[in-house]
């Protein structure tokens, strides 16, 4: 692997931020240049998050653009379809199956739209999964992100110590328990 | 050491490194983080929420007088408060280091208008370094540091959201041994009245001249020799876009944006064919380079407005097409109070009374969006109150009546009293609500003088705000909870119509701190539910229309309990396990 761009999409609040983290620590655990780059502020809770982690040998701009993107971690699945132009040619996509209705859909001024996740398999690589009960079932809905980062552990075939080592050094030690749990599962979800 | 940080918390390293030992501002969003990572990280440095930026400015000068490294930070509005003190302060010059850091926001992701603070560096003459990535965030502010004292001057550091809010590598260094100065009085330098301002601006100038000089062999500003086809000067992120869409270009990237090394952009201009400068924002270098009779092609290619891009770079300048994906259209999602909001309860309050509603900036600045759509205006901090006054002003009592000003906490602190003692000074008759959420919430929970909390954590003594309001001339402050929506609304009626100005503070902790605990989900119980939707008016993003019925979101709802008193049915009920 010469260089990996991941773009993290989500809604404000379901801990996109600290996955991009933990991605970041990875990178520098097998020595690449990163970037993380990730806009926050004005209360973005129930908004469109968008973050990136770039690495490579140099990484110049923090940000993915249009057919760049490697792998794309969707915590939603409207904000799945919102990027998928930013994926590469041969990226991946892994989608959490959770539906959370952006405001103009729950006073009815737009319509969610049906069938996103059959409609992106047509031309995409797509694993998804319903990572909010996965991580129910670990003890705590929080671990999505931690389901998820499972899942991205075993598509890049990057060594999954590595991750679990990051994943020790960035989640407080009361979560650690259930998160290390979630990222198993997340692991062996798609064989 | 290597480390992934934050350009942010890279500065605050550069800080720690450069023996700086007194800081203070106010958060705003791209600049927060600066601030927090001092107080968390090191000790060594005094650390302080100011007020507002002006304060904080005056702080650092202050500490900067007294001989001690000082750094202040602010957003880019935030500049335009602490500009009083800037300009002054350039004429002063300093005893120890001084450095202002200032985060612009291109493409305004959090912020009310797109300035370039670039700007701010001439006007004030006071120079300006820009970093393109976290390590040179920390050098930067070591360079500045020393520049401010070799120099005698203020030295302003510019970022941008890209570079604040990304993380690179960086290396880690050891503390300088820097010793505070002695502080020496000299009111020929400190005391700014006009016999002696007239003589220091004759200083400022002839710094000016030693600046330029200083610019054009500073290490600050690097030549990259490549094509001789294609030169680019550029800085700051806009540096790494270059570098990503331009590969084989000739590059040279500013360091120092302000003064510009002229000697080193006719030089560099000579050695290519065509020069093109990239910037985010105003074609600050532009216009200077144009005015040095060099040929550039900037703004006509590319925009003034919003971020860069690699891809933007690629195609205005080099004419490579962008991919167009044809995708459908998919709703947007803007972002929305959060479940458990205590805002709620107003903006229900004040959009079924039908006020006319004068705004200010924080979270409660959605009230504007759809389904509460309750905010009329809002232009900068603490306005929200002067605007207020000037609508009753213009257009009479009667239409004050049916107005309210609405503000933060933190915000009435920073710039709002000022505009209340203006109402009780000037006769004014508006009615201002205070929400006090007990915490400055919008830029991630940061204490203030209303919280009884500093920077640390540590207790320390609270605004009144009760008291305060009563002080400066308000007789009628009356004290409501939000979600009490049959008193509150109450009170804003008989508030509103009352002859005389007065203070609602509207007092309810924000959903998201960790004291505040709310009863648990609830669900809506599909046999009592008369589907008349009155819940969905609250604007609650865990309450979702299924089609056939309504449903509570389990994995968003918090349990706040509002929907539960605006069903006429009820119907809303906690959620068994």
């Amino acid at each position: 692997m010469e260089k990996l761009n991941i773009l993290i999409v989500g809604v404000g609040g379901q801990g996109t931020l600290l996955s991009s983290r933990i991605l970041g620590n990875v990178a520098l655990k097998l020595n690449f240049d990163v970037k993380v780059s990730e806009v926050h502020g004005m209360s973005q809770r129930g908004g469109s998050v968008v973050t990136y982690v770039k690495f490579g040998k140099k990484v110049y701009s923090p940000i993915i653009e249009k057919g760049e993107a490697d792998v794309i971690l969707a915590f939603e699945k409207l904000e799945a379809l919102r990027c998928i132009d930013c994926l590469g040619k041969d990226g991946k996509m892994i989608i959490n199956e959770q539906q959370i209705d952006p405001m103009p859909v729950i006073i009815g001024k737009a319509k969610y739209p049906e069938n996103i996740i059959e409609t992106l398999k047509e031309n995409n690589k797509i694993y998804s999964l319903d990572a909010l009960k996965i991580a129910r079932e670990c003890g705590n809905i929080k671990a999505v992100n931690i389901v998820l980062i499972g899942v991205l552990a075993k598509l890049t075939g990057i060594n999954k110590d590595i991750f679990v080592e990051a994943i020790r050094e960035v989640v407080p030690a009361k979560f650690l328990e259930v998160n290390l749990k979630a990222f198993e599962e997340g692991y062996n979800y798609h064989n | 050491m290597k480390k992934l940080m934050l350009g942010n918390e890279a500065v605050a390293r550069g800080a720690y490194e450069a023996g700086c030992t007194v800081a203070s501002a106010y958060p705003g969003t791209p600049s927060t983080e600066i601030t927090e990572a001092i107080a968390k990280q090191y000790d060594e440095i005094y650390s302080e929420w100011a007020p507002n930026e002006k304060v904080a400015m005056e702080v650092a000068i202050g500490a900067s007088f007294g001989g001690a490294r000082a750094i202040c930070a602010m957003k880019h509005v935030g500049l335009n408060v602490a500009a009083d003190p800037l300009f002054t302060v350039s004429y002063t010059g300093v005893n120890g280091g001084l450095v202002i850091m200032v985060a612009d926001d291109p493409g305004m992701h959090s912020s009310q208008n797109e300035q370039d603070s670039r700007n701010y560096a001439r006007a004030s003459k006071v120079p300006m370094l820009e970093p393109s990535d976290s390590q040179e965030c920390k050098e930067y502010v070591k360079k500045a540091f020393s520049i401010s004292e070799q120099f005698d001057t203020p030295v302003i550091v510019r970022l941008s959201t890209r570079v604040a809010h990304s993380q690179s590598v960086v290396e880690l260094n050891d503390k300088e041994d820097y010793k505070i100065k002695d502080y020496i009085k000299d009111a020929g330098k400190y005391v700014m009245m006009p016999a002696m301002a007239r003589k220091r601006h004759v200083v400022v100038e002839k710094r000016m001249a030693d600046l330029r000089e200083y610019s054009d062999s500073s290490e600050l500003n690097r030549v990259k020799m490549d094509s001789d086809d294609i030169g680019v000067i550029t800085s700051g992120i806009a540096y790494q876009y270059v570098k990503e869409a331009m590969p084989n270009a000739s590059v040279l990237k500013l360091g120092m944006v302000y003064p510009i090394p002229e000697k080193l952009i006719a030089d560099f201009a000579s050695k290519v064919k065509t020069l093109y400068v990239v910037e985010e924002l105003e074609p600050f270098f532009e216009e200077q380079i144009l005015k040095m009779g060099i040929k550039v092609i900037g703004k006509e290619k590319l925009p003034v407005i919003g971020e860069l891009s690699s891809q933007i770079i690629a195609e205005r300048l080099l004419g490579k097409a962008i991919i167009d994906a044809s995708k459908q259209s998919v709703p947007v999602r803007p972002p929305v109070m959060c479940p458990g909001c205590p805002h709620r309860g107003m903006f229900y309050v004040l959009k079924k009374l039908k006020l006319n509603v004068s705004g200010d900036i924080g979270c409660y600045t959605l009230g504007a969006l759809a389904p509460n759509e309750s905010i009329d205006t809002c232009v900068c901090m603490g306005a929200s109150i002067g605007v207020a006054h000037g609508m009753e002003k213009a257009r009479g009592t009667e239409f004050g009546k049916k107005t309210v000003a609405i503000l933060g906490d933190s915000t009435f602190i920073h710039s709002g009293i000022t505009g209340l003692i203006d109402i009780v000074y000037n006769k004014g008759n508006s009615t201002v609500i205070i929400l006090d959420n007990s915490i400055t919430g919008m830029t991630g929970h940061q204490q203030n003088p209303t919280t009884g909390f500093t920077i640390k954590g540590e207790p320390t003594k609270q605004v009144d705000l009760e008291l305060l309001c009563k002080a400066v001339g308000i007789d009628r402050v009356t004290v409501v909870d939000p979600f009490d929506i049959k008193e509150f609304e109450k009170v804003v009626k008989t508030e509103t119509q009352i002859d005389e100005p007065s203070v609602i503070i509207s007092q309810r902790p924000c959903a998201l701190l960790k004291n505040v605990k709310y009863e648990g989900v609830q669900k809506i119980n599909q046999d009592k539910c008369k589907r008349c939707r009155m819940c969905m008016k609250m604007g609650c993003p865990a309450i979702v229309d299924k089609g056939e019925h309504l449903e509570i979101d389990p994995a968003l709802c918090v349990g706040c309990m509002l929907c539960t008193k605006v069903c006429g049915f009820g119907a809303i009920e906690k959620a068994g396990e």
